[in-house]
């Protein structure tokens, strides 16, 4: 399978002197759907805008299917779609201009761009709004309309900087969807997100970047097996006790019909549920009580 | 890219620079048309006639080619400088920088958008001119090449303009405190013959005389300065503006951090 991205010791150091990214190694393989995460100043940005060329490295090298950003810039370019995380289009176009146009900018002719343009635009439920000047979308719609912009040229690397941010939670959902559908087609799909469900239920592989270092780099099933413990809230039908207790685990009373449940690594729900069982509760529902990936996430940070 | 790819790129900025000031076209087109049609009436038909004859022509006559120049300068400028700015302030700029366009597919589409502006604009200008006086171009080619190399030239430099802008006040800053007092100073109203011997040298470092006289010996046939002069400083203005752009499209100078 071929390489979508592989940068390899990357380093930027802006103007002010700030080292955002202090040799970073990374590397994606064709039709992954890759998460990178960290922090809010981690260089998830900086990455991204060197690999789009918005913003210039100060060592290192990057290949988009094997096209150097150094040497071979435009074929690389054409490569990739970008959504970046702020609103980047004019306030004065329509909805239609812009992806139209941007298909221009990619030297696809007028034609073909309309096909494109009306295909993207009704998958992103946009079509009925073509004719409206950006300016008037709401932001879901906005984000909606970068996205649709940035696969106008049909990219093999979609890059997409926090595309659900601001986003109400049915929206996101369909984005899910719809971006799942790109990746299954054969689009390699690289994401920043802050919200790590998001990452979790997406992505294959993740990278964790935190002060401008990769802290953690590996499948997102990987990942998720380093996790120590978990932690369930449970739901009882009847009344339960202050004092409840559960021989070889940690609980914690939160009310008469709820409590928290620690999941060491190595033990079984089926262990819980037989101890339950001898008590004559009965659960009526369960749940995470965090993400595991935000568990992970923050106990990964912490250690650094 | 192809080059049949690059053209589409080109095509694309073109029309998008030119549906854009036509869409704003009570900003764009509509006040120099004014302007230009109250120094027509003040300058030329009032005061005009009791100025008498400038250099063998009606002063009517020999005011209306500096101001057509004058409003192409302004508009090519203008609408480079606006339009790029305006993509860098909005950071619509970069749906063209991640784009795989050659730099000079930018810088090109850009230009002939201020050009069209120039032109047009200039066009208008010349149109109102008639209602006043009436114009027998002596020299079309000189014209035509001046007019042409002119608003490439205040385009390019529009872009410089652009390019090092942070705000709004920036853009208004060189059409308003250079480009305005130096065509007033460059022979728009007065032929430089009328000034002391030490104010003729000044006014001739003064690069607009040259632009404006070399219009003026395409329309009407007489020019204070020699004409080929004109000619190579625009060229050679032009030139240099072209390469200054092409280093900072390439260097990504406040374009790319």
């Amino acid at each position: 399978m071929a390489i979508a991205l592989q940068i390899k010791g990357l380093r930027k150091v802006y103007d002010n002197g700030f080292e955002a990214l202090k040799g970073i190694d990374l590397e994606v393989k064709e039709g992954d759907f890759f998460a990178l995460l960290g922090p809010n100043g981690a260089g998830k940005s900086t990455t991204i805008g060197i690999v789009s060329s918005l913003v210039k490295k100060t060592a290192g090298d990057v290949h988009v299917f094997g096209h150097s950003i150094q040497t071979d810039l435009a074929a690389a370019k054409r490569q990739i779609g970008v959504v970046p995380q702020e609103f980047n289009f004019s306030n004065f176009e329509s909805v239609w201009d812009i992806v139209v146009n941007q298909a221009g900018y990619y030297g696809l002719s007028r034609a073909i761009a309309g096909e494109r343009a009306e295909k993207y635009l009704k998958k992103l439920g946009l079509w009925d709004k073509r004719d409206v000047a950006s300016r008037m979308l709401s932001g879901g719609m906005k984000r909606r309309l970068m996205i649709a912009r940035a696969l106008i040229h049909e990219p093999r690397l979609l890059i997409l900087d926090e595309p659900t941010a601001g986003v109400d939670i049915e929206l996101r959902r369909s984005m899910w969807e719809f971006l799942t559908e790109i990746n299954r087609s054969g689009t390699t799909i690289i994401l920043t997100t802050h919200y790590l469900e998001e990452a979790e239920s997406l992505c294959r592989h993740i990278a964790i970047i935190d002060g401008g270092n990769i802290v953690e780099n590996t499948s997102m099933k990987a990942l998720l097996k380093q996790l120590q413990k978990e932690v369930f809230i449970l739901d009882t039908r009847d009344t339960i006790s202050p004092d409840l207790a559960i021989e070889g685990f940690d609980t914690r009373y939160l009310d008469e019909h709820m409590f928290e449940l620690v999941l060491n690594k190595g033990s079984s729900l089926n262990d819980v549920f037989s101890a339950l069982a001898q008590q004559n509760m009965v659960i009526t529902s369960m749940r995470n009580k965090a993400n595991r990936l935000e568990e992970l996430f923050v106990s990964l940070l912490a250690a650094k | 890219m192809t080059l049949a790819e690059q053209w589409v790129a080109f095509y694309t900025i073109v029309r998008k620079e030119i549906r854009r000031f036509l869409r704003i076209w009570m900003q764009t087109l509509l006040p120099p048309a004014i302007t230009m049609s109250l120094y027509f009436v003040i300058f030329g038909a009032l005061i005009g006639s009791r100025i008498g004859q400038m250099g063998g022509f009606s002063y009517m006559e020999f005011v209306v080619p500096g101001l057509i120049m004058m409003s192409v300068i302004t508009n090519a400028y203008s609408n480079v400088v606006s339009s790029f700015f305006g993509a860098k302030f909005q950071r619509f700029v970069e749906e063209i920088l991640v784009s795989p366009m050659s730099n000079n597919t930018v810088l090109w589409g850009f230009v002939i958008g201020g050009v069209a502006r120039g032109l047009l604009v200039g066009l208008i200008v010349t149109m109102l001119s008639l209602f006043f006086t009436s114009l027998n171009i002596q020299h079309v080619g000189v014209t035509i090449a001046i007019v042409l190399m002119t608003s490439i030239m205040f385009s390019l430099a529009g872009f410089i303009n652009a390019v090092f802008a942070n705000n709004f006040d920036d853009v208004s800053i060189v059409p308003v405190f250079v480009l305005t007092p130096l065509t007033y100073l460059g022979g728009v109203f007065y032929s430089i013959d009328l000034l002391p011997d030490f104010w003729a040298g000044v006014s001739r470092l003064n690069p607009m005389l040259y632009i404006v006289n070399a219009f003026r010996y395409g329309v009407l046939g007489v020019s204070d300065v020699n004409v080929t002069t004109a000619f190579l400083m625009v060229g050679g203005f032009t030139l240099a503006a072209y390469a200054y752009c092409m280093y900072l499209l390439s260097s990504g100078t406040r374009l790319r951090q």
